[in-house]
């Protein structure tokens, strides 16, 4: 079978500092993945020897089956990266930089090529900015055009290194539309980022990566339920029914305003639960039902000292 | 072969679109310095029988400024991309090795050309300038001006900031061009210094160039070709082996 992107035992070394402490991971065609860690985990360095800015200390990666080292020319075709950094060449155009950045990938100028343009840029909100120079365009804005050039040559397989950092919600919201549609069209997207709601959302499968290794890898459902659960909390008129008291996982407050916090796996244990409460003379004034967060996964994965959870794929 | 020509493109506009600052004002400098010397000069004994000062100057004013300007177009390009960073959007594709290396000799060697091209059309104006052998003319332009473009990505990638490659220029190619017999015929200075202008190359891109237009050198035209073609031939496999190796690029 062959892999949007495989990964194998790669490390990398800089000296006696060890970035990647050899991460192996697949990523299937046309999966939505999630690469989470803190600062200095090893994510970029992971992206930039994917993309061949970086060489691999030992290991072997392959973007659509193409080693990015013996055949670095069919690997990088198949890539596109949003890099994290806004950068940009201030000589140029918005047009311009796309027209040569497909290019540099061997696209001819057509027509083609051109309307393909136009619709990157009407759907990152950019059209009216075409033949604005680059340094006349806000941050948001760069960011956007970074995220066309990694589109123009149409990759099967495209790296988001945190793409919405200091961008506005609107923008946002565009950007995760449009990079949806990819994905249902066939595109693999990786995705790094420190907005864990967004990897929650759109991901299907999940790597968490800590000191140059990956310490959790499995789907998301599965890393949801095995590290955070969904609670059910109520406010009561009163004390808490002693024989509820056992089933309570925690208490927040006092008194009237004290959060009475209750494990539930699904929806139907909420009214037995309600039921019990009643039943005991329990008077509710209040309750909310909290689903399960990846920060509370993310958190508890990269507290734990053991080093590796879930299962590879 | 469109990455190769996307690239070339690229950074053929990109002194294009500051032409004042990378075309008009090299041929300005150029023209200054050929006003001041023929004006102080003037009368003076000319370097070769029947040459007078200005046409002896003139070839070698736009010989310098070719390779002056040659290697600033590659170094400056490098450093600029390495500094803001937008090096990354030539280092993610899949370019080559050589494409980098052709496109970044070719386009220097256009803003090359077209500044000494400049210069030697200032320089009509003021003198009559003689043509001998327009092919040697040609063959030192090219082979000087693509052996500073890549002494230029060589010293591009080096650099780590704007101070290192204007210390490269200002010590290392500066000195080696104005001491290179532009302004004068090495035949005029004591043998010590004679001798050491044999070892500069620059002297040879400079003689040869000249002779193309005189018919006359300092030394032979032959063995100026060797030295240019010789160092354009070291620096292209240094440059192609930096850039092969990812040198500064990939770490």
């Amino acid at each position: 079978m062959v892999y949007a992107i495989d990964v194998a035992n790669v490390e990398k070394k800089y000296g006696s500092f060890t970035a990647l402490a050899g991460v192996s991971l697949q990523v299937e065609e046309g999966e939505f993945f999630a690469l989470l860690g803190p600062n200095g985990a090893g994510k970029t360095t992971l992206i930039s020897t994917l993309a061949g800015l970086t060489h691999p200390s030992a290991g072997t990666l392959k973007v659509m089956g193409h080693d990015v080292v013996s055949h670095y020319r069919e690997a990088r075709k198949a890539l596109g990266i949003v890099p994290q950094e806004i950068v940009f060449d201030p000589f140029f155009s918005v047009r311009e930089t796309l027209q040569f950045q497909a290019g540099y990938f061997g696209i001819a100028r057509t027509a083609q090529l051109d309307s393909w343009i136009d619709e990157l840029l009407a759907k990152l909100s950019l059209t009216d900015k075409a033949d604005k120079n680059m340094r006349q365009l806000s941050g948001g804005m760069k960011r956007r055009v970074l995220v066309a050039q990694a589109l123009v040559h149409r990759p099967p397989v495209i790296v988001l290194d945190e793409p919405t950092a200091g961008v506005d919600v609107e923008l946002r919201q565009t950007l995760w539309s449009f990079i949806r549609e990819l994905n249902t069209k066939g595109h693999t997207i990786l995705l790094t980022t420190h907005y864990l709601e967004e990897a929650q959302q759109l991901c299907s499968r999940i790597a968490m990566m800590k000191l140059g290794k990956i310490v959790a890898l499995d789907t998301t459902d599965h890393l949801l339920s095995a590290f955070s659960e969904r609670v059910l909390r109520v406010k009561l008129a009163g004390e808490l029914p002693q024989p509820l008291a056992s089933q309570r996982i925690k208490q927040e407050g006092k008194a009237e305003n004290c959060w009475h916090y209750f494990s539930i796996h699904d929806y139907n244990e909420v009214e037995v639960l309600l039921c019990r409460l009643r039943e005991a003379g329990a008077v509710i004034t209040n309750l909310e039902v909290t689903e399960p967060e990846l920060e509370e996964v993310f958190v508890k994965i990269m507290n734990q000292n053991d080093s590796s959870v879930g299962h590879a794929t | 072969m469109i990455g190769f020509q996307t690239l070339l493109k690229k950074e053929i506009l990109r002194f294009w679109k500051v032409a004042f600052q990378t075309v008009a004002a090299p041929i300005l400098t150029s023209m200054l310095y050929l006003l001041i010397f023929a004006h102080v000069m003037a009368g003076s004994n000319a370097a070769f029988e029947g040459v007078s000062y200005e046409q002896f100057l003139i070839p070698g004013l736009a010989m310098m400024t070719m390779l002056q300007n040659a290697f600033a177009n590659s170094s400056s390009s490098l450093i600029q991309s390495k500094i803001t960073g937008n090096i990354l959007f030539i280092l993610l594709p899949p370019l080559t090795p050589w494409n980098y290396y052709g496109a970044y000799v070719l386009a220097a060697l256009v803003r090359g050309l077209a500044v000494g091209a400049g210069v030697f059309l200032v320089g009509v104006f003021l003198a009559h300038i003689p043509i001998h052998n327009m092919a040697w003319i040609l063959v030192f332009a090219l082979f000087g001006s693509a052996m500073m473009a890549a002494l230029g990505i060589i010293a591009g990638l080096w650099a780590d900031k704007f101070d290192q490659i204007a210390a490269f220029q200002n010590f290392i190619i500066m000195p080696l061009t104005f001491l290179s017999g532009v302004f004068y015929s090495i035949h005029s200075l004591p043998t010590f210094w004679q001798n050491l202008s044999h070892l500069n190359p620059f002297f040879y891109m400079i003689d040869g160039f000249r002779y193309g237009f005189f018919g006359k050198s300092d030394v032979s035209v032959w063995l100026s070709l060797a030295v240019t073609a010789g160092a354009f031939f070291c620096l292209s496999v240094a440059t192609l082996h930096l850039l092969k190796s990812g040198y500064k690029l990939r770490q």
